[in-house]
């Protein structure tokens, strides 16, 4: 069908603008069978543009899309055959049960129904609903109306999968489960991209693109996207209040502090923890501010991402409606 | 306790046969930050319903600023700032049209009373931009605008920051500090993990019962059993089944491209790799890791 050794997912240098204005500037990225890509960026980034331009929701004013190998642009049907979509809301008939949704689902794809019908049972075996084949969709929790949307998305075995936010609001015990869900698919070939504003869920991706402004600024596993950072990041416990932060910010070697509680995380240059510590810790006995701790942390990908941007310039302060695209 | 500025006693609402808030008490003191942890569903919302009078409980006690929640709705909502879920702006008014219906609704009449409070969350300028345009970041910052129009004392946020990046979310938060240090009391409903690192304390619900409540570095000391680590191994799925059964190893669950585990403290990597080993598995790494919310979460509401 396609070459094997292609991406399933292959967006180069896809642009798309709004009045003027682009929303998505030059994005390319591609995702492997078996591999899972978050796409994570502030409000206005272009994320859920980007996710419409490849599901071919929106065209492209440049650039190409390839799914599973095929060219959007050219053969629509065919490419999009290939994905399975999950929108942050979906739409579920409340007033039916969760077999006649799938079942609508799948007629709505075109499906026939001696090809559906066995793969339904298996799909809601997958992911954990056989036993609630006939309960109204209304009377789900929010976790099984989540796996009945992921059931909906995989109702066509797609070989891509595009999720937008998939598990924001659900339990963690619930999203243990989808994520095992996630992971045999993986491990099947399926291609996965993620679209999500938390940092919590990119970290669990194969793969991270940082976006903002309508590009991709950084991309690499977890870790590598967080290396620059390791060995940076200082927390101090401490009765932290709005003082103690401007104190900290004046260090000249000290990049930034974040409260948190009763926590301050400070992020320095590189290699300047040890000599930073020493000094924050006099500094503040001075001023007589009590530092129950002071050590080096991990750093997370807020961490990464929060430094990127300030490095790109990026700021909260910016005009709200100088970022403001469809995305 | 002399300056509780919202207590509860066995507080208990139940839908029919469904228990959503299941006899809960604490204490929220002045000038703290408290978070109120949980998934959807955790009864989170109804708890701060009834605390604004809006819902009546089906027993136990509630007050608010001293005010009965049943008794004295009306006192405690003419003196609290609340910002709901969905938070209630009127896209086709302006930022200064949404501000002035709240503020008339708490009989701020003070035009300079509503340029300041714009000022405050950073909207001065954009008075006349359609609320439905802004951005959602700063949508939530108009929300707060409307919560504190009145300078309340005590606010009660829900939910304040879902839906937004993490750049606007320190924004908000920055904010609430502020507001934190001029003795305002907050109240924040989330289901973020990561997001109640942000407060002083936490109170941690799962299915309508409060778990516990404590300074998240505190909770990360006293609720996990044992010590988080971060593993990989291949394949990902059988060291999963691997890590369940070895012994000293309390809980592990997956987290994206790893495994995270809670071990005893006996448990050494070198006996994470030999279990690997003897189930077909190759261990890639064995550290350990900052514990986090989520393991907390996790290790309170069980399995």
């Amino acid at each position: 069908m396609s070459d094997v050794s292609h991406p399933l997912i292959e967006a180069i240098a896809l642009r798309r603008s709004f009045a003027g204005k682009a929303a998505v500037d030059g994005l390319t990225l591609s995702v492997a069978a078996g591999e899972i890509y978050a796409l994570v960026g502030p409000d206005g980034a272009g994320k859920t543009t980007t996710m419409r331009l490849l599901t071919g929701v929106l065209r492209c004013d440049a650039g190409q899309v390839r799914l599973a190998g095929i060219e959007l642009a050219r053969q629509p049907d065919e490419a999009r055959a290939h994905i399975g979509y999950l929108p942050q809301r979906f739409g579920l008939y409340g007033d039916l049960t969760v077999d006649e949704n799938l079942r609508f689902l799948a007629e709505v794809r075109g499906l026939r129904p001696r090809d559906w019908a066995p793969r339904s049972k298996e799909i809601l075996d997958f992911v954990g609903l056989a036993p609630f084949r006939e309960r109204r969709a209304d009377a789900l929790s929010g976790g099984m109306k989540q796996k009945l949307g992921l059931a909906a998305a995989l109702v066509h075995q797609p070989r891509i999968l595009l999720l937008d936010e998939p598990t924001s609001g659900v339990d963690p015990l619930t999203r243990q489960s989808f994520w095992q869900l996630l992971i045999r698919l993986l491990r099947q070939g399926v291609a996965v991209l993620i679209s999500t504003p938390y940092m919590d869920e990119a970290a669990r991706c194969t793969r991270v693109g940082f976006m903002s402004q309508g590009r991709i600024l950084v991309e690499g596993s977890p870790s590598q996207v967080t290396q620059d950072l390791q060995g940076r990041v200082i927390e101090l416990l401490t009765q932290a209040d709005r003082r103690v932060i401007h104190w900290v910010r004046r260090d000249p070697q000290v990049r930034d502090a974040r409260l948190f509680g009763d926590r301050l995380h400070v992020t320095v240059e590189r290699g300047a923890a040890e000599a930073v510590i020493v000094r924050l810790g006099d500094m503040l006995a001075m001023e007589g501010v009590h530092v129950a701790s002071a050590r080096v942390i991990p750093a997370g990908m807020e961490d990464a991402f929060m430094e990127l941007l300030r490095a790109e310039g990026a700021r909260a302060e910016q005009s709200p409606l100088a970022g403001k695209g469809e995305g | 306790m002399q300056d509780a500025v919202v207590q509860t006693e066995e507080l208990t609402k139940r839908f029919g046969d469904f228990t959503a808030v299941d006899h809960v008490s604490f204490e929220v003191r002045a000038g703290e930050v408290v978070g109120y942890l949980g998934p959807n569903g955790s009864g989170k919302t109804t708890t701060i319903r009834m605390l604004l009078g809006l819902l009546r409980p089906s027993g136990g006690t509630g007050h608010v600023l001293g005010f009965d929640v049943v008794d004295q709705a009306e006192s405690i909502r003419q003196r609290v700032g609340y910002m709901s879920q969905k938070f209630s702006l009127y896209d086709e008014l302006t930022a200064w049209e949404n501000l002035g219906f709240y503020a008339g609704v708490y009989g701020v009449t003070r035009h300079d009373r509503w340029r300041e409070t714009l000022g405050r969350v950073g909207l001065a300028g954009l008075e006349n931009t359609l609320a439905g345009v802004l951005p959602i970041g700063w949508r939530q910052r108009l929300a707060l605008a409307t919560a504190i129009i009145h300078r309340p004392t005590l606010l009660f946020l829900d939910e304040p920051t879902s839906g937004v990046d993490p750049l606007a979310r320190r924004a908000f938060w920055d904010l609430i500090y502020e507001l934190a240090d001029e003795g305002v009391t907050a109240f924040v409903t989330t289901h973020y993990m990561d997001e109640a690192e942000y407060c002083t304390r936490v109170a941690i619900m799962h299915h309508g019962r409060l778990l516990a409540m404590d300074r998240p570095s505190q909770l990360k000391r006293s609720a996990l059993p044992g010590i988080a680590w971060d593993v990989s191994a291949e394949p990902l799925l059988e060291a999963l089944e691997a890590l369940q059964s070895t012994p000293g190893i309390l809980r592990v669950g997956l987290a994206g491209d790893h495994l995270r585990a809670i071990a005893q403290p006996s448990v050494l990597a070198q006996d994470l790799a030999s279990e690997m080993a003897r189930r077909g598995c190759n261990l890639l790494s064995a550290a350990p890791a900052e514990p986090t919310l989520e393991d907390v979460f996790l290790a309170l509401a069980g399995e």
